[in-house]
């Protein structure tokens, strides 16, 4: 047993690790339950099996096809989206969904079914899913697609892991005419001018996201940085070139965890002040690379590690458009009143696509992530109290950015949790699951279902 | 190296630098005892960037078969220009000592098979006037030491004979080179603690690719075990016997 823990650096588990190195291998077998595990991109306990084993896929790290003309790439589950963009990129293509770190694995990909800035416009990742393998630990090996096996490929999406492990996966990438990006950001002064320049832009944008000052309140409450952009086009205008695509790969790093009295009210408040004010003023539109633009943290290696040794905790909701002004807006007030202000705090609109996948957390509506240092009671209170306000709302909590909803909001969430649960592979189970499942959930029998085992 | 046969291409070290090799548009014969495996290496060098990727099962401590297997690489490819072999077993030294078919097997696969596939490879090179011959050696063939002689002599006659063939090939402008790495984290030392003395496969590929560019002749990767070899080698023997390395 080694001590692990996941993105935020909060909880600390006692777990096995065994590596896995060729996708034809069989399961390996172990005592207690297993669990796949990619880069520890997760933020909570999602990733984490405490007492159990962790299954480690960077070694299933194999591209299998790529066809340059169609854009399909087949890999294994271990490869990376940085990979995938290294491969792709120069081809003229692009991950059709890509979540705020390039350090995240297919499988991972697939296992929390992530969004990025584009929902609106393409859906979660696992739309773009054509097929996978699933490993069950019978033994049996399926090939998962919407129309083979579509209900295992409804489970698996989304399905933090617990229905087998994902060997190898096939998806769709999106033709780009080129690396760079064509920015814009527009200031908006509170929630309401977030909502109408979010409305204004999605017909023309397919990436938007917004940056929150999550210190502002009062008739500022809400006010931030809307930012939209779209891939730029082979011939594009002489626009500005944004200094940060310099920043490709900068390679800077956190050497060490940074004491905790880093982080206070005073040096978030003048990061906020600076950076808003900072943004407003450089050009717009502008020509960003589509490093920074996409993965702005990527640049800073171990930046979990500035909220030191006690790690943080992140809270990304949902919140249906119906309940989402007011519920948005006691939100912030309450992160803002908290005083423990959220670094980074960022708002962007969900659209209406469904996902194949049945546990997918995104759903209609307004997403909005906020991260807290951990500072112990205070802060489990406050990410407590938020909790409940997404739950009144008719919302939703991201599982991968979680370490802490209780049985009863996560039942509220994901309604299809007991369909899903039947698909869970025996031998697997992670933290999380055992968490919001304290009681195990009744099973309804699989037998005499169809099953195909080569 | 534009066509290359690599030999135990499934390793660790062989895949980072099949990778490698791949992304530079290198034509390759791989050579592992696992089909599946095999091609799994094979489809990666081929989306990566290989021009042509050939592979074949086989057993390399038939060295009976490694005639045919280089004749037929040499077809498939067109000719060879480079050879990589990374083939080779841990042991386990506690067996060794209690068994000969344990301790026959690693000297086999790491000197036997390497000595017989070096012998075909170099008759061709040496008539062709030109080629680079990568092979992977180790620091335990430094010096033998009680925790791994078997596996320490098994290295450490590969380093001999390459030398020798060194000696012999350069007048035929074929260069030799041997790689030496230290402790690398690849499954073959899977259930070693690891220490900061490890390096990644890809480091070690790196190097391996930076020493045949520059047609060095040995090479320990990462450097940093020059110096600790060069310690170790330099202990009197009658002070070394002593101790529990
Ligand atoms: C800076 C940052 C920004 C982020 N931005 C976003 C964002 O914009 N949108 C978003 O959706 N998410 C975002 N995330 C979260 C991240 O995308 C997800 O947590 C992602 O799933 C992590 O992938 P991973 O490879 O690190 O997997 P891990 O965190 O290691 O594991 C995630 C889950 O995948 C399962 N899994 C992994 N491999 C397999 C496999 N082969 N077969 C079956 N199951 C498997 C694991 O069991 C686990 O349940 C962000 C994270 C960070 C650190």
């Amino acid at each position: 047993m080694s001590t692990s823990d996941s993105w935020g650096r909060f909880p600390r588990v006692e777990q096995q690790t065994r590596a896995l190195v060729w996708r034809s291998d069989a399961l390996p077998r172990v005592d207690g339950p297993v669990l796949p595990h990619g880069l520890g991109r997760s933020y909570g306990d999602s990733c984490l099996n405490d007492g159990g084993t962790v299954l480690l896929t960077a070694g299933l790290d194999r591209l299998i096809d790529f066809d340059p003309t169609t854009g399909v790439v087949r890999c294994e589950a271990g490869v990376s989206l940085d990979t995938l963009l290294r491969l792709a990129v120069p081809r003229g293509w692009f991950l059709p969904v890509t979540p705020g770190t390039k350090f995240v694995t297919v499988g991972g990909a697939i296992a929390n079914d992530v969004h990025g800035k584009n929902h609106h416009r393409a859906g979660t990742f696992g739309r773009h899913v054509r097929r996978f393998e699933l490993v069950r630990s019978d033994g049996s090996r399926r090939m998962c697609s919407p129309v083979e096996n579509a209900d295992w490929f409804g489970a698996t999406i989304g399905g933090l892991g617990l229905t087998g492990l994902v060997t190898w996966a096939e998806v769709q990438l999106t033709p780009i005419r080129n690396p760079f990006v064509v920015q814009e950001t527009v200031p908006f002064d509170n929630l309401d001018g977030f909502m109408r320049v979010s409305a204004e832009s999605e017909a023309d944008h397919d990436f938007t996201m917004s940056w929150v000052d999550c210190l502002a309140r009062g008739r500022k409450l809400g006010r931030g940085l809307f930012y939209r952009g779209n891939f730029a086009p082979t011939q594009f205008d002489r626009l500005p070139l944004a200094k940060s695509h310099l920043s490709h790969g900068s390679g800077l790093a956190v050497p060490m965890d940074l004491p905790g009295f880093c982080l206070n009210r005073l040096s978030v408040s003048a990061f906020n002040f600076l950076y808003y004010h900072r943004e407003r003023t450089r050009p717009s539109p502008r020509l960003v690379h589509y490093d920074p633009f996409f993965y702005p943290l990527d640049s800073v290696y171990g930046w979990n590690r500035i909220y030191g040794r006690k790690g943080f905790l992140q809270f990304q909701c949902v919140v249906p458009h119906a309940t989402a002004r007011d519920a948005l807006k006691e939100l912030l007030e309450r992160s803002a009143r908290g005083g423990l202000p959220s670094f980074l705090s960022v708002l962007k609109t969900f659209g209406d696509l469904p996902s194949p996948g049945w546990m997918s957390f995104p759903r209609p509506g307004y997403t909005l992530a906020l991260d807290f240092a951990n500072r112990g009671e205070k802060t489990w209170r406050l990410v407590e109290e938020l909790d409940r306000v997404t739950r009144e709302a008719g919302g939703a909590v991201y599982p991968a950015k979680d370490a802490r909803m209780s049985p009863e909001s996560f039942a509220a969430y994901f309604p299809q949790r007991e369909r899903f649960a039947a698909y869970i592979d025996p031998a697997f189970s992670s933290s999380f699951w055992r968490r919001v499942n304290p009681v195990p959930l009744p099973l309804p029998s699989l037998e005499g279902r169809q099953v195909s085992i080569p | 190296m534009k066509k290359v046969i690599v030999l135990g291409a499934t390793s660790a070290i062989a895949q980072a630098t099949v990778r490698l090799l791949a992304a530079r548009g290198a034509a390759l014969y791989l050579v592992g005892r696992n089909a599946a495996n095999l091609e799994a290496v094979a489809r990666d060098a081929s989306t990566r960037g290989a021009p042509k990727v050939e592979f074949r099962a086989l057993d390399l401590n038939d060295c009976e078969a490694h005639a045919s297997l280089v004749e037929r690489a040499w077809q498939a490819l067109g000719g060879l220009d480079g050879a990589v072999l990374a083939h080779g077993v841990l042991g386990d030294q506690a067996e060794s000592q209690r068994s000969w078919a344990a301790t026959e097997l690693v000297l086999r696969t790491n000197f036997l098979s390497a000595a017989s596939l070096l012998t075909e490879l170099a008759n061709r090179f040496e008539a062709q006037k030109a080629g680079t011959l990568v092979v992977i050696s180790s620091v335990a063939g430094d010096r033998g030491r009680q925790s791994n002689y078997v596996y320490g002599a098994s290295k450490g006659a590969l380093t001999v004979f390459l030398q020798g063939l060194r000696n012999r090939l350069a007048k035929s402008g074929v260069a030799v080179v041997t790689v030496k790495p230290g402790f690398v984290d690849t499954p073959m030392t899977a259930h070693v603690p690891k220490n900061k003395l490890f390096a990644s496969p890809e480091q070690v590929a790196r190097g391996l690719l930076k020493a045949a560019d520059g047609r060095k002749n040995e090479v320990y990767v990462p450097g940093f075990w020059a110096l600790i070899m060069l310690i170790i080698r330099s202990i009197p023997e009658p002070v070394f016997k002593r101790l529990k390395l």
